[in-house]
């Protein structure tokens, strides 16, 4: 947590969790998907399917689909904005076992049809907790920079995308790897400290072994060159 | 350095020579890897956005339940027809707080601090101040690395979330953050800003989170009201020279203790206080339709 965390987010309301943090889950699914969505079922779980209308939460969850930020003003007039996108949502409750009281699964299928299905929770103060990927277990927030690799379950393949991170002077802040079964596919989940060009992702997707490459930026800083402090 | 404790703040402050929101300053500087530019300009735009939310309040919105919306506009009348009891200055606070918490009801956009629920305190004392003394931008930023700094602290040690301490480590805090922030806006000493926070929070200690409905409406929108007035007299009373008993860092662990006794029907969970009241029942029966029990 950060003076930003304490002081922030800039956000519409009403609730950081409910609001803000449903919002990002939203964004984070379209940009794992990595298209634009075209239809989404969406499962609301514990508090998130109690409370959800009041604090807008299916509103924000869409807005985020639509790749609105938390403070984006259109929030409100989300389901209005899909219609316009060209976006179908519905949404449901289910009961997970063990997951935080802020919870959803969403089901998105982009223009193209590819899917993905994302479980994620909202953690408080509007910072998200991604708890699965296509049902494997993962657990990255969106803090940082993010390459989610499928790939073979085989000999190497981990060595030759973490040498590739050293040649690039890409530091590793987290990693996991998870596989479905021996010999399957895995998924390999790494935060970083730098940022990730395109071409370096797409220079990975093609070494032998990896099926998918995704990759998540995180938030730039805002430009400060015009910035000064004297003018204050 | 990371921010554990007020006293370690005011260590550091000792020790380098540093004001307490330069400390601050570079506290984040160094956790964000960020520049001294990075992080002033960061902090405007959030002043920036409360400025905005306060800019754009027209008392026209209502929230999705209908319950807030509009009493910001009615304390603001009021306060220009020079009738109310509390005088300029208190009276616009008022307006400010309720005006910027039913902001963030009505889903337009706000700065939680700390919290969404909390948004309306931190800029109620300090929006209707730039009227009445000669603050500069500097200044006024200055201050806000003051509370983001004492907020931090609290989230540290006590919790910030109404579900984990109830509305104390919410409106509580806020009003906390607050108090320090204009301690410092009128070049206090460290001293005082330590007896500003525990004053504030120890006068809103064992607030219970009680949302009617699950709602950040009742009675979040007024509670503001009282976090923000309750920031002013604190930061009245450290600047006139009265002290906490308790230092501040003692505060904060008993606010977290507190919270953390506090029945879980009093922390968010809509199921005790004023939630649980006929109308607050009702409220909801209205808002959820009928459940089986």
């Amino acid at each position: 947590m950060n003076i930003f965390d304490i002081l922030g987010p800039v956000m519409v309301g009403p609730s950081s969790s409910h609001t803000a943090g449903a919002a990002r889950i939203g964004a984070m699914a379209r940009t794992l998907l990595g298209e634009e969505p075209a239809e989404a079922k969406l499962h609301l779980h514990g508090s998130f399917a109690e409370s959800g209308p009041g604090h807008g939460t299916d509103r924000a969850l869409v807005a985020g689909l639509l790749g609105m930020k938390p403070d984006d003003l259109r929030i409100p007039n989300a389901f209005a904005e899909a219609e316009k996108a060209g976006l179908s949502y519905a949404f449901d409750t289910v009961d997970l076992r063990d997951a935080h009281p802020n919870t959803v699964v969403i089901e998105v299928t982009g223009r193209s049809g590819r899917t993905l299905e994302l479980q994620a929770s909202s953690v408080g103060g509007g910072r998200i907790l991604v708890t699965k990927v296509d049902g494997v277990d993962v657990g990255f927030t969106g803090e940082y920079n993010t390459l989610i690799i499928r790939n073979q379950d085989e000999n190497g393949v981990v060595a030759a995308v973490t040498t590739i991170l050293n040649q690039l002077r890409i530091n590793v802040a987290n990693m996991s790897l998870c596989r479905s079964r021996r010999g399957g596919s895995a998924l390999m989940v790494i935060e970083t400290d730098q940022h990730i060009k395109p071409h370096q992702v797409s220079f990975m997707s093609d070494l032998e072994g990896i099926l998918s490459v995704i990759y998540y930026d995180k938030e730039e800083e805002d430009d400060v060159s015009g910035f000064d402090e004297s003018n204050l | 350095m990371s921010l554990d404790s007020m006293s370690q703040i005011f260590e550091e402050m000792e020790r380098s020579g540093l004001q307490f929101w330069e400390v601050v300053l570079a506290s984040d500087m160094e956790e964000r890897q960020v520049t001294r530019a990075e992080s002033i300009a960061k902090m405007l735009t959030v002043w920036r956005a409360m400025q905005d939310a306060a800019d754009s309040y027209t008392g026209r919105s209502r929230s999705v339940s209908g319950l807030v919306g509009g009493d910001g506009m009615k304390m603001r009348q009021y306060s220009i027809r020079g009738q109310a009891m509390s005088g300029g200055y208190v009276s616009e606070v008022i307006a400010e707080a309720l005006s910027m918490a039913e902001s963030n009801a009505c889903m337009r956009r706000i700065v939680a601090a700390p919290t969404a629920g909390a948004c309306g305190v931190l800029p109620a004392v300090l929006l209707p101040l730039c009227k009445y003394e000669e603050l500069t931008q500097h200044q006024i930023l200055e201050a806000l690395y003051v509370a983001s700094g004492i907020g931090s602290v609290i989230a540290y040690r006590a919790g910030i979330s109404g579900a984990a301490g109830g509305c104390q480590a919410e409106i509580g805090s806020a009003a906390a953050m607050a108090a320090g922030a204009l301690v410092a806006l009128r070049r206090g000493t460290k001293e005082q800003i330590g007896h500003a926070v525990a004053m504030a929070l120890k006068n809103l200690m064992g607030l219970a989170c009680d949302p009617v409905a699950g709602l950040v409406e009742v009675p979040c929108v007024k509670r503001n009201v009282i976090g923000a007035v309750d920031a002013v007299s604190a930061a009245d009373m450290a600047l006139a020279g009265v002290e906490s008993r308790i230092p501040v860092d003692e505060v904060i662990d008993a606010m977290g203790e507190v919270g953390r006794r506090l029945p879980v029907e009093l922390r968010e969970t809509a199921l005790g206080g004023l939630a649980a009241t006929p109308t607050g029942r009702a409220v909801k029966k209205r808002l959820h339709g009928p459940r089986p029990e």
